[in-house]
């Protein structure tokens, strides 16, 4: 076996915002795995390239940091890595230290850190074209000399821009040897800087000014506030019609391919109503991931999160949260499952998991057909207070008491947990940058990968679990009901009707409730089905409005407020915190929550009369 | 006087970074940020709401600091 066949492996290493994802893009294209380190939630990104001589490398991002001996799990996963002592991961032969040319006064202190390793390593001087724009001038052979390591300057963002790093790479680079010293680090890092680096000033004009516009105290708000409307603009106009596209689409391919097997009608019922059900299901979430996460790449990558973070964070922290908790909430609007998996941005593993856990609570957009169902058919239109629509704002009022319960429910886990040590902000305004199409793109893609394959298997088994309740046991001869009423889900309904009848619900919601458990919005086909109304909605709006009372819709609109049977959205949490136990929490408070608020709401309204 | 004490848009050098508790890693992290003795700082600017967080600079970075963490912060008298 020749040499060049085993790949030399690489570690790549740098504090936050120094642009070493986009110089990790740009070495391995497209050619990255992604997976999470061994018993961790930790994101672990891998890829392959190799250099023109021919040389293959193994190329590891490891979690940005600001210091190998900090308490977070990000840097104690990047120390371990580097010193080969996490289990797992063999020790890298080479460590590429990346830091901002523009910020070397907070950088170069990290690459003193690594230094002190003794591991043999580069330092890359990235964005070295934004620093010549503002004049910064850099001694590299100073640098080199001082420091002992051989510096490259790369541009991560440019085509070609790591050119340089590659033929050092192909060098022979040695393990430094650093000589005790006990002089601060910071000490050191003002010695360097005096000696080889000149700066015109300490900050890009460019920053200063936006930043004058963008954290301004009225400006600042207004510009936030139409940014997140544009956001939910895009996601409701774009990503409507491309989930109807998406559903439309499946049924037909379920139809036909189900139109070959109409021989033997067990089996054509699995790949329609179970397979093809279920994989339409989990593709229809695509759109709005993929749109919200446009948006909240390029806001990322543009420099601009952690402004809006700035500018909400008194908000947020009065309800016992932190402003990066503001974009993955207002995204959990559309769906819960984008805004949890946005929560990664959030550094406070508690404040993370607190976003995550009120997240459902946020109301989503699979929430508005039951809500426009019961709305319609017993809400009056009528105009209260000269200018308002009754039904609007009964719609308003249920998104209300969702964002309330919220606040609530994270105050409360505020009391309950057992670290009350204080949260911190703590958190670096990075320079603004242009986003770059190459580095969202594969921003997007992982977000889809690690959606399909994560998420979407268990939304696909439970969907064909659920086709099963609903399918067996097939209705005796002569039977005159649907024969959704003499399967296992049927009997589940009738079950869980004894638990519901307290709510006001009956027995045709309570089976209903069962397939909705796929995702919200089934509730209502569902029910159509159990009326059997199957494909006649409007039908089902009579229905209801004749045989049911105010007392129980209002009671099931309650229930829906918290509606707690988003096995997607469980699947989800499952796969972001890497723990059963938290999704049993999600799912049992919520119920908790749903029963006790329904119960009032009925109980409440049948006292009142209705 | 502390950070949290500064007037915006005055600049004043870092005597040192208090510790709340027993190695706090906010204090630690501060420093790690650049916040040590020597260094000039300006508030650059506040949060809209109750004037919190502030932006900090130091080196050649902003930071948005709490109020409670930028109070660890023990500063000279301003210039």
């Amino acid at each position: 076996m020749s040499e060049a066949a085993l790949p030399m492996r690489l570690a790549l290493v740098g504090s936050p915002n120094c642009g070493k994802t986009a110089l990790f893009n740009q070495l391995t294209g497209g050619r990255q795995k992604v997976a999470n380190y061994a018993g961790v939630t930790v994101e672990r990104k891998e890829g392959r390239f190799s250099t023109p001589s021919g040389r293959n490398y193994l190329l590891l991002d490891l979690p940005g940091a600001y210091s190998l001996d900090a308490a977070s799990p990000d840097e104690i996963i990047t120390r371990k890595v580097c010193l080969g002592e996490f289990p797992g991961e063999s020790v890298p032969d080479l460590i590429v230290c990346v830091a901002d040319a523009t910020n070397l006064r907070l950088h170069l202190r990290f690459v003193l850190e690594v230094r002190k390793l003794g591991r043999p390593m580069v330092l890359a001087l990235n964005m070295s074209d934004a620093a010549r724009r503002r004049g910064i001038r850099i001694d590299v052979d100073k640098l080199q000399a001082r420091l002992g390591i051989p510096v490259v300057e790369t541009v991560a963002v440019r085509h070609g821009g790591a050119a340089e790093l590659t033929r050092c790479l192909e060098g022979d680079v040695r393990a430094v040897v650093v000589a005790e010293d006990s002089t601060d680090l910071h000490v050191q890092v003002r010695e360097l800087i005096a000696e080889a680096v000149s700066m015109p000033r300490r900050t890009a004009e460019i920053d200063d000014a936006i930043d004058r516009i963008v954290l301004h105290p009225a400006l600042g708000l207004v510009l936030l506030a139409a940014i997140m409307f544009l956001i939910f603009q895009a996601v409701f106009s774009w990503a409507e019609p491309l989930m109807e596209a998406i559903e439309i689409g499946i049924a037909h391919l379920g139809t036909w391919v189900g139109s070959a097997l109409t021989s033997m009608p067990m089996l054509q019922s699995l790949v329609v109503d179970g397979i093809f059900a279920g994989i339409g299901s989990v593709l229809v979430f695509l759109p709005q991931i993929l749109i919200l996460f446009l948006f909240i790449l390029a806001l990322e990558e543009s420099g601009y999160l952690p402004r809006a973070a700035f500018l909400l964070d008194r908000l947020m922290l009065g309800a016992g949260l932190t402003g990066r908790s503001f974009i993955p909430l207002l995204s959990s609007f559309a769906c819960a499952i984008p805004g949890i998996m946005a929560t990664r941005s959030i550094q406070d593993p508690r404040d993370r998991l607190t976003t995550i856990l009120i997240a459902p609570l946020m109301t989503c957009s699979a929430r508005l057909p039951v809500y426009a169902l019961l709305i319609a058919a017993f809400i009056p239109q009528r105009t209260v207070a000269g200018v308002f629509n009754l039904q609007g704002v009964v719609l308003f009022s249920l998104y209300v008491a969702g964002i309330v319960s919220a606040l609530a429910v994270a105050w409360v886990i505020k009391l309950l947990r057992k670290d009350k040590s204080e949260h911190a902000l703590l958190m670096e305004l990075p320079s603004y940058r242009v986003p770059h199409v190459r580095d969202i793109a594969i921003g997007l893609w992982e977000r889809a990968n690690i959606f399909l394959k994560r998420v979407g298997g268990i939304i696909l088994s439970l969907t064909i679990i659920l086709w099963f309740l609903s399918t067996f046991p097939a209705p005796p001869a002569g039977a005159t009901e649907p024969a959704i009423n003499y399967s296992f889900a049927g009997q589940l309904g009738h079950v869980l009707h004894l638990v519901f009848a307290p709510l006001g619900f009956n027995w045709q919601i309570c089976i209903a409730l069962v397939p909705g458990l796929a995702a919200r919005e089934v509730a209502v086909s569902s029910l159509a089905t159990v009326y059997a109304l199957s494909g006649h909605e409007e039908g089902l709006q009579a229905i209801v409005a004749s045989q049911w009372t105010l007392a129980m819709a209002l009671s099931l609109l309650a229930w829906y407020v918290f509606a707690p049977m988003c096995l997607s959205t469980l699947a989800t949490v499952r796969r972001e915190t890497n723990s059963w136990r938290q999704v049993w929490i999600m799912a049992a408070y919520l119920f908790a929550l749903a029963y006790v608020a329904s119960l009032l709401t009925y109980q409440i309204a049948r006292m009142v009369g209705s | 006087m502390r950070l949290s004490e500064l007037v915006q848009g005055l600049s004043a050098v870092v005597q040192e970074v208090e510790d709340l508790t027993e190695k706090d890693p906010i204090s630690r992290r501060l420093r790690d940020f650049g916040f040590v003795s020597g260094e000039p700082v300006r508030l650059v600017g506040r949060g809209p709401i109750g004037a919190d967080p502030l932006l900090v600079q130091v080196g050649y970075t902003r930071f948005a600091l709490r109020r409670n963490e930028a109070a660890r912060i023990i500063i000279g008298e301003p210039a």
